[in-house]
């Protein structure tokens, strides 16, 4: 809503108090000022100029030289707009003029004739193209004969002016008027609001004489009423309307559209005028349209309707698309004389319906569709009436035809001082509560059970009892409501171990040297489906996506995870470590949901690059399996479920064959880990890549053993280290499994040292070499049982695995 | 023979001070007071020499003895603490080059501001709670207050993937089911974080995804005053004891009255400057009192309990925080955005 401040000035006074306090006041009160467009900032010296004479340029085809009088002088100016002619009052930059943006006029000489300024255009002096005429949109303007020659252009077209931008909450739509707003700034102020002149003469004719209306949907449109107004003359309608419809962002058009428009801006109420001569029936039905109904509305489009869709009709066929827009056989023209016009109430749904289904809104529509005051169409029609008398000679019929299913009587909400100063924490008089209702002119009175609240049509956002409590809070001051901690019980506040342990993980990777990174959750169909930890039944996809890249929900956070490898790498950043935490979304068959989708919560990886290097020291190491796998362990250890994890190789196929493994967590599946198949690699552009992805949800079912101590050991260990030799496919787990349960409880500890294959050994072959240390907590080890339990050690490895000493 | 000591003595320590290395002066020690040196041929010809002269002799030799002793002590240590300064000095290293960097990740800027949110609250005796991404109709909007053809509905253009079914909209919903939980018994004192998706265009500062957290707190006798105390001590506690909070008239169909809070601006103290447009004011939650009618459809008597609930953009926290200038950068993953971020 666009709010000429000149213009509100009308129905409040607020002479004393200003633009910017003006928008300070609304803003505070709760009717939000999203900006200020002063209308004419920097522009000096340009007046209403009377175009002498109008001559050929004699060196250029489409310029003119034109004598103008500027108000007791005459100027010479060379002018391009294709409809400049003598005898016309126009826009003149004097020289010394200073235009919008900063331009300056001086004189100058145009293919050797001089230009003692510029003859502008609505556009060159600021006013947005689609507000202007269309006879000037592709020239200049032209005033009206009787402005006067040498007075300020700017004050004959009203832009001395500031026009506050509202940024309207759905519950406000009375502020979608003039009145509306004026009636919040008297609240404000606990001023008064100036109503419009609607009074007007009626000739001898009635309009019953003329038209009959019938309503078929009443529970959709309330109230229908239509005047007639005879002896119409199509003109331009008056300077000032025209100017404060441009304010407004309205396109003046003719005198009789531009009333219409000029009305639904000061109340707040749509109007249409049929030209009544081209209705073709004299009877007006107001009916839901029929399936596969078509009209031609005003601009000419061709409409297929549907029965959801309500239109008001000749009794044959539509001539308006209700509340939405008019019909272009009944439209408004040059040679109109006779107006029905039209003053209705029409329900919010059906509009809002017939609007978003036709793909029309207009200003109609929008104040329909939020709720316009049901209470004061008639007095909108008077006012329509009077301009209409005034500005385009019409003569009004007596009377309105209408059929009225309003409810009589206005809803009523009971409070008290009492309940509102509960319900804010506030310690307000009743007087005071009385007086704020008063000021927002809602009839209140005091009765046993507090105060009882009439609400008038102009609002009906006032619903229940807590809506009472905002407007008193809102008129009080929202700064005047005390700060105070709420009474009630204490309550402990903390994380749940779930939550504590997801935070754990995440900041485990970060100390671990991967940044987090958060990616889009829609994704493309190709995306979806890829790098997933299972096969799924299904995809969730989007019904009407922005795009196809964002139409699917991830399955997966891998994909993403590499195009941001791929996004840094094409920004020359090649070592990357990124993880994400975050849920995936499992669908049904067919991709088509009956419930809620699983949300699954995982958490994934991609590292690449180099891991760790000390250049200077020439120290590097390039990200591997181990590396990953180190990490992964790590993240085991610090959530208490290592010794319940097992790596076996995995056949994803999306992962290289030899360097990716599965995760089990006590036998159960929980994720994977490897480089990305080079195949993979290349079709998303990128080097060698390491990954993981687990299954978040199943790790967190898994409860921890407890911590307890250990004693901290007080008697010597002793350390045995052996290098075994074995057949190549003989995993390192497998022997040191073999290792670790012949080792029974004085195997304290085993660890791999070393792995080798080559030259030394015959082929197929490969030394494993551990460090095994024994260890009684409780008592010296006898190098006796050490020998024992080491050689049964010895013989195991070579029973199961085969492995011998290496010589 | 005294003489001779004497004589053998002065020789010996010339030669300690002579020597220039421990294994030269080790060599003196040899010399003089080894076995075969000349110190204990002299003793060993003692037997020649009256009784008288014995014990002079001995004494002289022992004090020879003893001086080059002491002085082949003082000058091993003279000579260790040089080869040590040398040894020092020869490792001795550029303490300006770089050290061996421990690696570390840093956390997404989101994760920081929502995790201190989260902790703010849960030290005012909050509980987190989150809920599905893929909402129904029903709680993302009905539970809510927002019928079918509810106006505000063109607020929030949705992704829907089914006609009942859409990405939510806003974490309200999660507040609506956590309430039903309680089955109408506070009170209810939660947060709820999470990620949320309107239909917009990603520019500057749209983003078609973002985060938001929602606070819910219902008891009995829950007043305005307590919505902008707890409000005011959030605000204090994550942007400094020195700001302010100024709440606004505005609307939202699940809470009346609503509010607007703005926190007074951190750059220039309210006095006003470009971060806040001229106006010393920063617009940071959404709030209001729960609308009866949303306590009633989760269960809860809206005549025995009131309530206020509230709602922050967790992109606009980060933005504010550490001046990111767009919105984009949080989803790009771009490296040298993220690594700025290890010390949140």
């Amino acid at each position: 809503m666009l709010v000429s401040y000149q213009w509100l000035k009308d129905y409040v006074d607020i002479d004393d108090i200003g633009v910017e306090e003006t928008a300070e006041r609304l803003t505070r009160g709760g009717v939000e000022v999203d900006m200020l467009h002063p209308r004419s900032e920097g522009i000096q010296n340009v007046v209403v100029g009377y175009v002498e004479a109008c001559d050929p340029h004699p060196e250029a085809d489409k310029l003119r030289v034109c004598r103008v009088n500027t108000g007791g002088e005459t100027a010479s100016i060379v002018c391009g707009a294709p409809n400049i002619k003598a005898g016309q009052k126009v826009i003149t930059a004097k020289p010394g003029a200073v235009l919008p943006g900063g331009m300056k006029i001086e004189k100058t000489t145009l293919r050797g004739q001089e230009s003692e300024g510029m003859i502008c255009s609505l556009q060159e002096i600021g006013i947005e193209q689609k507000l202007v005429m269309k006879q000037f949109m592709d020239g200049i303007y032209v005033f009206p004969e009787n402005a006067e020659t040498g007075g300020d252009a700017i004050e004959e077209l009203a832009l001395r002016d500031t026009v506050l931008e509202l940024d309207l909450t759905p519950n406000r739509p009375d502020c979608l008027s003039m009145l509306g707003v004026a009636y919040e700034m008297a609240a404000l102020l606990d001023r008064d609001v100036i109503h419009p002149e609607t009074g007007h003469q009626e000739n001898s004719e009635s309009a019953s004489d003329y038209i009959s209306v019938q309503v078929d949907v009443p529970e959709d449109n309330p109230y229908y009423g239509a005047k007639v107004v005879k002896n119409i003359v199509i003109s331009a309608s008056p300077q000032w309307i025209q100017n404060r419809l441009t304010a407004a962002g309205i396109r003046p058009i003719n005198n009789v559209v531009d009333i219409t428009n000029y009305v639904l801006m000061e109340y707040g109420q749509p109007l249409h005028a049929f030209d009544l001569d081209k209705l073709g029936s004299s009877e007006i039905v107001v009916r839901r349209a029929q399936d596969g109904e078509s009209m031609t509305t005003l601009d000419e489009e061709e409409r297929t309707l549907s029965s959801e869709h309500m239109v008001i009709t000749n009794g044959k066929e539509p001539a308006a698309l209700a509340g939405v827009m008019g019909g272009a056989f009944s439209e408004v023209q040059e040679d109109t004389t006779t107006v029905l016009l039209e003053a209705a109430y029409f329900k919010p749904a059906r509009v809002r319906k017939t609007s978003r289904e036709t793909g029309i809104r207009s200003e109609s529509s929008i104040r329909f569709e939020k709720g316009i005051d049901s209470g004061r169409v008639e007095e909108a029609a008077e006012r329509a009436a009077a301009l209409l008398e005034k500005y385009a000679g019409g003569e009004v019929l007596q009377g309105t035809v209408e059929v009225d299913n309003r409810p009589a009587e206005n809803k009523k909400i009971q409070t008290s001082t009492a309940q509102l100063n509960r319900l804010l924490g506030m310690e307000m008089s009743a007087e005071e509560v009385l007086s704020i209702f008063r000021r927002l002119r809602l009839p209140a009175v005091e009765n046993n059970s507090g105060i009882m609240v009439e609400v008038p049509t102009r609002r009906p956002d006032l619903d229940i009892e807590v809506d009472l409590a905002e407007e008193a809070a809102r008129l009080y001051g929202y700064e005047y409501i005390p700060t105070t901690l709420p009474k009630g019980v204490t309550t402990p506040g903390f994380l749940t171990a779930d939550q504590r342990k997801r935070r754990r993980m995440r900041r485990y990777l970060e100390r671990a040297g991967l940044h987090e990174a958060l990616t889009y959750t829609l994704t493309s169909p190709s995306h979806s489906g890829r790098l997933q930890l299972q096969e799924l039944p299904g995809k969730v996809e989007v019904t009407m996506p922005m795009s196809e890249e964002r139409s699917t929900m991830r399955t997966s956070l891998l994909p993403q995870l590499l195009d941001t490898v791929q996004y840094n790498r094409n920004r020359q950043i090649t070592d990357a470590a990124v993880f994400e935490m975050g849920s995936i979304f499992i669908g049904e068959e067919g991709n088509t949901l009956t419930t809620q989708p699983q949300e699954k919560n995982v958490l994934a990886a991609a590292v690449t690059g180099w891991w760790d290097a000390h250049l200077w020291q020439g120290e590097k190491k390039k990200t591997d399996f181990f590396v990953v796998k180190g990490v992964l362990e790590g993240l085991f250890e610090e959530i208490g479920i290592f010794d319940h994890i097992e790596f076996i190789r995995s056949d994803h196929n999306e992962l290289h064959p030899g360097r990716s493994a599965d995760i089990y967590l006590d036998g159960k599946y929980a994720g994977f880990l490897g480089q990305m198949h080079p195949s993979v690699e290349k079709e998303w552009e990128i080097k060698e890549t390491y990954v993981f992805q687990l299954d978040v949800d199943l790790l967190l079912t898994f409860e921890a053993d407890p911590l307890f101590y250990e004693t901290v050991p007080r008697y010597p260990a002793v350390t045995r280290d052996i290098a075994l030799v074995v057949e190549e496919q003989v995993t390192a787990g497998e022997v040191r499994r073999v290792i670790a349960e012949a080792g029974g409880s004085l195997l304290h500890q085993v660890t791999l040292f070393d792995v080798y294959q080559g030259e030394k050994l015959e082929p197929g072959q490969k030394s494993l070499a551990f460090s095994l240390v024994y260890l009684d907590p409780e008592r010296t080890l006898t190098d006796e049982e050490v020998a024992e339990t080491h050689n049964h050690v010895l013989s195991e490895l070579q029973e199961k695995v085969k492995a011998s000493l290496r010589k | 023979m005294i003489d001779r000591l004497q004589e053998l003595g002065k020789e010996a320590i010339q030669e300690i001070r002579d020597a220039d290395s421990v294994k030269a002066l080790e060599s003196v020690r040899v010399k003089y007071l080894g076995k075969k040196g000349p110190i204990t041929e002299v003793l060993r010809g003692m037997g020649q020499l009256s009784e008288e002269e014995r014990p002079k002799v001995g004494q002289k030799a022992n004090e020879v003895r003893e001086e080059i002793q002491s002085k082949l002590e003082e000058k091993t240590a003279e000579l260790e603490e040089k080869a040590l300064e040398e040894k020092l000095k020869a490792e001795s290293v550029d303490v300006t080059l770089p050290g061996k960097e421990v690696k570390r990740g840093a956390r997404h800027p989101l994760t920081a501001v929502v995790e201190e949110i989260e902790d703010i609250f849960v030290g005012l005796g909050f509980q987190v709670t989150e809920g599905p991404e893929v909402e129904t109709d029903l709680y993302n909007f009905e539970k809510l207050n927002l019928p079918p053809e509810h106006p505000a509905r063109d607020m929030q253009d949705s992704f829907y993937v089914t006609t009942d079914m859409l990405l939510r909209t806003q974490t309200s919903p999660v507040q609506a089911r956590t309430m039903e939980k309680y089955e109408g018994q506070g009170p209810v004192k939660i947060v709820c974080p999470g990620k949320v998706y309107r239909r917009d265009d990603d520019d500057a500062t749209h983003s078609h995804q973002f985060m938001q957290i929602e606070g819910l707190y219902v008891d009995h006798n829950v007043r305005m005053s307590d919505l902008k105390g707890v409000l005011e001590a959030f605000v204090q506690k994550y942007f400094g004891a020195d700001r302010s909070i100024r709440l606004r008239p505005s609307f939202f169909p699940f809470t009346e009255p609503s509010v607007e809070v703005d926190v007074s601006c951190g750059i220039c103290g309210g006095h006003g400057c470009r971060l806040c447009k001229h106006t010393g004011w920063i617009e940071v939650l959404g709030s209001g009192m729960v609308h009866p009618r949303v306590l009633e459809m989760s269960g809860f008597d809206p005549d025995t309990y009131s309530g206020f609930a509230f709602g922050m953009g967790v992109e606009r926290f980060a933005m504010l925080k550490y001046g990111i200038d767009d919105i984009r950068h949080f989803y790009t993953n771009d490296i040298r955005f993220l690594n700025q971020f290890k010390r949140v």
